[in-house]
């Protein structure tokens, strides 16, 4: 990957953190309706995946998706708006949160059931093989949901129709307050990929380097034929399930620290500036940048209509 | 016009579906060799080749899902469930994903798909083969359901429905697959959402849904023996609902009994009923009856699954309580 790429990946996972924090922000004032999961800690692994994607790639995003979204080229000011509910958001207001369409961008949607996902990603699969693209689909899908039957089902069907797939796993340790080490025997999900005769790779999920690699990696099969892999990126949510959670006491404050030590931004940052293919304060700026679109991301997302009432009917049906 | 059997014209209307839109494929379970459970996809392979016509594992919600996502993608999908019980482990898929994708992404897909499924009580099918289960798919918002009961009408149905840029669920009783009836050599399309008027009357309105259109026209020759002249009607389509050709007929009337192998309890019988006393309650002589399943799963003992079912008998005691 060449340095300005690798810059540009640094400017995505900062526009992440600061769109996350200003939606958390927003939606503690009460100005965000609704739901909201936010994906601070875990940008290296949209980013890593979604560097290896072309823009007309498909994807299928988790409850947790707004990272993902942003990471495959989403528009922050209709990805905003979206959330606010307005009429220029993604969805027109008809989503929200946990339902993020786009389309022209591959993006499937976000998602409010745990696994419901995982079906989808192998029709965008499907879609693309028979018409002979060469487009691939990329399912986002956390460590709760690799305990849903729609995993099971969903890996061995595009295993054994050797679809154009790759399950990206964002095992950040809990499935909402349940720690998938006492809910499972195994300490890898990437392992269960024997069990379909696919490829498993397990990777630090914080490294976006090591996440893109591996997804390079299985988007070049994938192209080519050679069907899915089941990547695991092994990361950690900074803060609550959702915004408002009442306290994550199902977490140590010692394991808490330990994972915002190892920051993936921090630790891109300082792998840049360590290699000096940026200094301070090159960061700096692009922070400062970052922080000015997502300022006026929610400037205009307050600022735009709500759909009209009336319209609440429309596109039930085609 | 040559006679085919209903089971035959299921095959047609694939065919028909698949011949008009090349980028439409159908998944299922031994679909493609074996030509389907009960042979209602036999020749689709050989017309159609492998890469349309494609053998899936016993995995529901995968597939369901996929052939969503295909369909919102711009691909034309179809899934044969084989019996409409099997929806049931598929259900967050269709209620959650297939039927609100397009609202969810404010109309930026469509989502041309189908699920073609067999039900109904007959023969000893038993609790998990027998379930008359559109009232559930009826009650969400996004879903299209059809409910063909002539040889003539499944053909052009079911081509209509794979035609279509929604989730259509078109739904066959197992008790309609031998029947026989005209059906034309040529590919043809029914519209969605016309109820047809199967025997013309003037004293009662039957409404039958389904395989109960046939009870219903068996009833209707009792009741003429007894100088009753029932009309009867097909709706065809639950969604949409043609209400207007009910309405027509019930004012006519004046009476109207509902036939509806679904459980009474929020039955589609029920919606009906509904939409009548809404719209031409002045023009009622006399209560509304309904006659559906008896609320139990269905047994598997013949005695008892004849015991609990709708059939002629039932239809033309209700009548005659109302006249």
């Amino acid at each position: 990957m060449d340095n300005d790429k690798k810059i540009e990946l640094l400017r995505l996972m900062f526009t992440i953190l600061y769109f996350e924090l200003c939606v958390q922000e927003y939606f503690t004032k009460g100005h965000i309706p609704g739901f909201a999961h936010i994906y601070v800690g875990e940008e290296a692994t949209a980013v890593g995946v979604c560097a290896a994607l072309n823009k007309d790639d498909y994807l299928v995003s988790t409850h947790r998706g707004h990272g993902h979204c942003i990471a495959k080229g989403g528009d922050i000011n209709r990805l905003m708006a979206e959330l606010y509910g307005k009429v220029t958001g993604y969805s027109s207001g008809r989503g929200g949160s946990m339902h993020i369409f786009a389309l022209e961008i591959g993006v499937l949607g976000t998602s409010g059931i745990v696994g419901g996902g995982l079906p989808l990603s192998i029709g965008a699969g499907l879609h693309a093989k028979l018409r002979n693209t060469s487009q691939v689909s990329v399912c986002f899908f956390g460590d709760g949901a690799s305990n849903q039957g729609t995993f099971h089902e969903s890996i061995n069907l595009a295993a054994s129709w050797h679809l154009p797939v790759i399950f990206v796993c964002e095992n950040n340790l809990y499935a909402t307050a349940t720690a998938f080490r006492d809910i499972s025997l195994i300490k890898n999900i990437a392992d269960r990929a024997k069990g379909y005769g696919i490829p498993g790779v397990a990777v630090d999920g914080n490294d976006v380097l090591k996440v893109y690699e591996a997804a390079s990696e299985a988007v070049e099969m994938a192209r080519n034929g050679k069907g899915p892999t089941l990547i695991e990126c092994k990361t950690y949510r900074h803060y609550g399930h959702y915004i408002g959670e009442p306290g994550t006491g199902y977490r140590t404050q010692e394991e808490i620290n330990e994972w915002i030590a190892r920051d993936p931004v921090k630790l891109f940052s300082d792998y840049l500036v360590k290699n000096r293919i940026i200094d301070r304060n090159g960061i700096l700026k692009i922070e400062k940048e970052v922080k000015d679109a997502v300022e006026r991301a929610q400037t205009y997302a307050a600022s735009c209509k709500f759909p009209e009432p009336n319209t609440a009917l429309d596109n039930v049906f085609a | 016009m040559r006679e085919i059997t209903y089971l035959q014209a299921i095959r047609e209307g694939f065919a028909a579906g698949m011949r008009k839109d090349k980028t439409s494929f159908i998944v299922g379970e031994g679909i493609a060799e074996r030509g389907g459970c009960f042979g209602h996809t036999q020749g689709l392979l050989k017309e159609f080749g492998p890469e349309r016509v494609l053998d899936t594992p016993i995995s529901e919600s995968a597939f369901t899902g996929m052939c969503a996502a295909a369909a919102a993608c711009g691909s034309r999908s179809i899934v044969d469930i084989m019996y409409l019980d099997f929806t049931l482990v598929a259900m967050d898929q269709i209620v959650n994903q297939v039927a609100k994708l397009r609202y969810m992404s404010g109309g930026q897909c469509k989502m041309p798909m189908t699920i073609n499924g067999v039900f109904g009580g007959i023969r000893s099918g038993g609790a998990h083969h027998s379930q008359t289960l559109y009232p559930l798919f009826a009650n969400i918002p996004g879903i299209k359901i059809v409910l063909p009961s002539t040889a003539y009408d499944v053909k052009g149905l079911l081509a209509s429905a794979i035609m279509d840029d929604n989730l259509v669920m078109v739904l066959e009783h197992r008790a309609l697959l031998n029947i026989k009836g005209d059906v034309p050599e040529e590919d043809y399309f029914i519209p969605l959402g016309e109820a047809s008027i199967v025997k013309k009357g003037t004293d009662v309105t039957i409404v039958g849904l389904s395989f109960m259109v046939h009870h219903a026209l068996r009833a209707a020759e009792i009741l003429e023996k007894d100088g009753v002249s029932a009309e009867v009607i097909d709706p065809r389509t639950l969604v949409p609902f043609d209400k207007g050709t009910v309405i027509e007929s019930v004012k006519k009337t004046g009476r109207m009994v509902v036939v509806d192998e679904a459980y009474a309890p929020c039955s589609f019988a029920s919606e009906i009923i509904a939409i009548v006393q809404e719209e031409a309650l002045d023009f009622l002589n006399a209560p509304i009856k309904r006659i559906n399943t008896l609320s139990a799963p269905i047994p598997f003992s013949p005695p008892l699954e004849n015991y609990i079912l709708p059939n002629p008998e039932k239809i033309v005691a209700a009548v005659k309580a109302i006249m």
